[in-house]
């Protein structure tokens, strides 16, 4: 029920009553099966007494392993959410015609919108490709782990702290109706009076603290935790894209801090920064907004380009074909990036000449990517490819992406943005690019990179219902919104009137259950290889024939990575070695230096989650006491000086002795 | 490679003397981004000054409002806190833990006189009737010296927690590094500050 009318705060829970609890049958319904789900898990681990391990072994790692698993297993869980959203959207969209309302009141429908966006772009796609840069990236380049441990755990809590205020909305007041962007004055006190957009701003503040730290961490890693010989040109191309990703975090991520600052003071104090009165501009809030989320858009796609780089050369059984125009590729997609961010508002009319510059900028960033493509094509061709799963993907990537982009420079051109702006042409554009790209490119690295997680490999029949599903349904799902946005159809409308476009919304809602398909194969092929663990193992630790050092190790790699670190000559480390025949290290271990593991990083994002809870709800005295606390625990760690050990030379001896045997067995 | 035999191969391709790990090496460098992260959260409230640092709403402007000797005062006492800081530094470097702590604490009542100072010019300017909600030229102005003056008292209360832990475990390694850490800190609040003056009062008094 959406609150109207004066809001009453009171001392102890600020504007928390029980009007807050909704009473939507659909919200109630899922309420209970989340309740019943998170109940049962918990008396699982209880019951199997698990707590202890996951407290011990994951929660408090310091292990980038260990958290990059995390962040993608949290990815996962959002995506199950975010899709939820995106299939009541097209049940809505398909139903509201000839007079009905379809199945979802106004206020309901817009927090979906909103919800659906947010929640996939921060709290999916971020995870998905943090994950991968946390695991994959140290193991790249030769390191034991990333350069500031602590900092990641307390990251990745950040991250989850953030996707537990936005999920709290679900269940307790509202979300914000804004959109994903919440655009002021929309989304400011007058328009929106009551929580949805402070839940907004919290949860993203709080996640956001944790990316940025996660961008200073890995861009510094990369720096300074190479192997010996790894010049930057010899790094693998993943790391590349990551060292390209971790760049844009740091120079993207504290302008959306800021410009949500901004909002919140609006919202909280009564500044004027984005009002529509006493000099208040709301368009800076526009620019602002999208200077961070340009970057961000390809912040998500740089490491998926990394991804697909390597599956190319792997399964291919090549080099990578023009490594040094890769890199070159993605260094000026890094730049130009943040010389674009106009083109998402064309029709703010700041003329001719403005919109010149930037939809010929836009435009002139189709010619890295298009290098990219070539570079992918021309490093098959005349390979010897196989096509396991992740090469599946990188075609699917290719012939989706490929459409997605050129109906990017569609819209970079000025006066057909005019015509397509905000319609559905966007929306099908932009999942294009988004689905085709990222969402492909982290099925592809999974499959890619699961056995080296777990030791076993992804079962292959499931694997390939999953990639059929999904990739049919993608096109069935997002090609009637083409045509759709080219007949002038608005995104986020709930109602139509014109029952000539119910048929394309009936061809999309049957693209997104094949896609709801394609999800549960997909989880299926996760169970099914738990399952078979046994028969899909792979003990050599390198089961695609891989070039890049991460395959040099066992599966999964031991907490110390490497028990020597590798000596790097050339591109493709890894390769070479195996050309060369170099015999793996079996004695003469020595003592490796380690992080210490600790609930720091949990206790602090704890507090920093309890303090946006009660500043959504305005109950001071919390916020103020959760914040102090949270002060108070991060200056006591400060007193921790004891935050490593050595790992015992004998106990790496008989990690290394194990593995010795099971590769002579 | 066929001329190696496989030991040296193996010697080629993995490193298996031990070598020190330089402890914190990447210290300096992460903090580093980091300011330079924060550098840019200062840049986007300059840009929004910029923007709406004429919006006056019919209300009181930078002549009405601004006390330039104040300022100039304030200004005074960060640049020369910056000093002492240096000072505390070339102390540390010494090993001269006592010198090290007196200008600590003497960085730290420059540092505590400069919030001082800044929060009666605050007091004042609300008492007036031109707090942060009155025009949009006085909501920026308030987000940016705000947060510069958030960024010094958090600065303040670093300081005090590092000399507690250089009393307690005197000028080690990890120590130091926290020390160097919080003096590029506190340089650059004093550069941020040096573009709070020229932009955000000067200019607009000329």
């Amino acid at each position: 029920m959406a609150v109207t009318g004066p809001i009453e705060t009171s001392l102890l829970f600020g504007r928390l009553t029980w009007a807050a609890i909704p009473t939507d049958p659909i919200i109630l319904a899922t309420f209970a099966v989340v309740a019943l789900g998170g109940g049962a898990l918990f008396a699982l681990l209880t019951y199997y007494r698990l707590w202890g391990y996951l407290w011990t072994e994951w929660f408090t790692s310091v292990d980038h392993k260990k958290i990059g698993i995390m962040y993608m297993i949290l990815g996962l869980v959002m995506f199950v959410r975010g899709f939820a959203d995106a299939i009541m959207m097209r049940l809505q969209q398909v139903l509201a015609f000839g007079g009905s309302e379809g199945y979802l009141n106004s206020h309901h429908y817009d927090q979906v919108f909103t919800a659906h966006g947010v929640i996939m772009i921060f709290f999916v796609a971020m995870p998905f490709v943090t994950g991968l840069m946390n695991y994959i990236v140290p193991l790249q380049i030769g390191a034991r782990d990333v350069s500031f441990p602590f900092l990641n755990n307390f990251s990745f809590w950040m991250t989850v702290g953030g996707a537990v205020i936005i999920m709290a909305s679900l269940f307790l007041g509202e979300f914000a109706q804004t959109g994903w962007l919440a655009f002021p004055p929309l989304s400011g006190i007058g328009e929106s009076p009551y929580v949805g957009v402070d839940y907004y701003i919290w949860g993203l503040q709080v996640a956001g603290v944790g990316t940025t730290l996660s961008g200073i961490n890995l861009l510094v890693t990369i720096i300074k935790m190479r192997a010996p010989g790894m010049t930057m040109m010899r790094m693998p191309v993943f790391t590349w894209t990551a060292l390209c990703t971790n760049v844009l975090i740091v120079a993207s991520f504290p302008v959306l801090t800021v410009t949500l600052a901004l909002l919140t003071l609006d919202r909280y104090v009564g500044t004027n920064f984005f009002t529509a009165d006493l000099g208040g501009n709301a368009m800076m809030y526009v620019n602002l907004i999208w200077i961070w989320g340009h970057p961000e858009v390809y912040i998500l796609i740089l490491p998926i380009f990394g991804v697909f780089s390597e599956i190319a050369a792997t399964f291919s059984g090549k080099r990578l074909f023009g490594y040094t125009s890769m890199v070159y590729a993605t260094v000026c997609i890094t730049i130009l990036s943040y010389v674009v961010w106009l083109h998402h508002f064309f029709t703010m009319g700041s003329g001719a000449s403005v919109n010149s510059f930037f939809g010929i900028t836009t435009m002139v960033i189709s010619i890295p990517t298009g290098a990219k493509l070539f570079n992918w094509i021309f490093t098959i061709y005349q390979g010897r490819v196989r096509y396991d799963l992740p090469m599946m993907w990188l075609m699917a990537f290719m012939l989706t992406f490929v459409v997605g982009g050129m109906t990017g420079v569609l819209l970079a051109v000025p006066p057909a943005d005019f015509v397509l702006h905000n319609s559905l042409f966007l929306i099908a554009h932009f999942h294009n690019v988004i689905i085709g790209g990222v969402v492909f490119g982290t099925f592809a690295a999974i499959n890619f990179w699961w056995p080296k997680a777990f030791g076993y490999r992804l079962d292959v029949f499931w694997g390939k219902v999953s990639f059929w599903f999904w990739v049919v349904g993608f096109w069935f799902a997002f090609m009637p919104l083409y045509v759709l946005g080219l007949m002038g159809v608005t995104r986020r409308v709930r109602v139509f009137d014109d029952p000539d476009l119910q048929i394309w919304f009936a061809i999309a809602a049957l693209g997104a259950v094949m896609i709801a398909v394609g999800i549960a194969a997909m989880f299926v092929q996760f169970g099914v290889s738990i399952w078979r663990r046994k028969a899909l193992a792979d003990v050599t630790g390198d089961p695609w024939d891989g070039r890049t050092l991460e395959w040099a190790t066992s599966s999964p790699p031991p907490a110390y990575n490497f028990a020597f670190t590798p000596v790097v000559h050339g591109i493709d480390a890894f390769a070479e070695m195996k050309e060369a025949g170099v015999p793996r290290p079996t004695s003469g271990f020595l003592p490796i230096h380690m992080p210490r593991n600790t609930g720091a990083g949990v206790v602090i994002a704890g507090l920093a989650t309890i303090c946006g809870m009660a500043l959504v709800w305005y109950v001071w005295w919390l916020a103020a006491a959760s914040f102090l606390a949270l002060i108070g625990a991060a200056i006591a760690h400060t007193f921790n000086y004891n935050r490593d050990y050595h790992i015992p030379a004998d106990q790496v001896a008989a990690v290394e002795d194990a593995r010795t045997r099971r590769l002579e067995a | 490679m066929a001329d190696l035999s496989s030991q040296d191969l193996t010697a080629r391709y993995y490193e298996l003397e031990p070598h020190h790990h330089p402890e914190g090496a990447s210290t300096g460098l992460g903090f580093w981004v980091y300011l330079m992260s924060d550098c840019l959260m200062f840049a986007v409230l300059f840009a929004a000054y910029a923007v709406l640092g004429n919006a006056y709403a019919a209300g009181p402007g930078p002549k009405d409002l601004f006390d330039l000797n104040l300022v100039a005062i304030n200004t005074g006492l960060l640049l020369v806190s910056s000093i002492t800081f240096g000072f505390g530094m070339l102390g540390a470097y010494r090993g001269d833990q006592g010198a090290t702590l007196r200008w600590l604490g003497v960085t730290l009542v420059f540092g505590l006189s400069f919030l001082g100072v800044e929060i009666y010019e605050f007091a004042h300017l609300i008492h007036e009737g031109a707090g942060p909600w009155r025009s949009a030229f006085l909501s920026s102005f308030f987000a940016l010296v705000g947060t510069h003056g958030l960024h010094v008292a958090f600065g303040c209360l670093w300081l005090v927690v590092l000399a507690v832990q250089i009393k307690a475990r005197g000028l080690v390694p990890a120590n130091l590094r926290r020390l160097a850490c919080l003096s590029m800190f506190w340089h650059f609040l004093d550069v941020v500050w040096i573009g709070v003056f020229t932009f955000v009062y000067l200019i607009k008094m000329i």
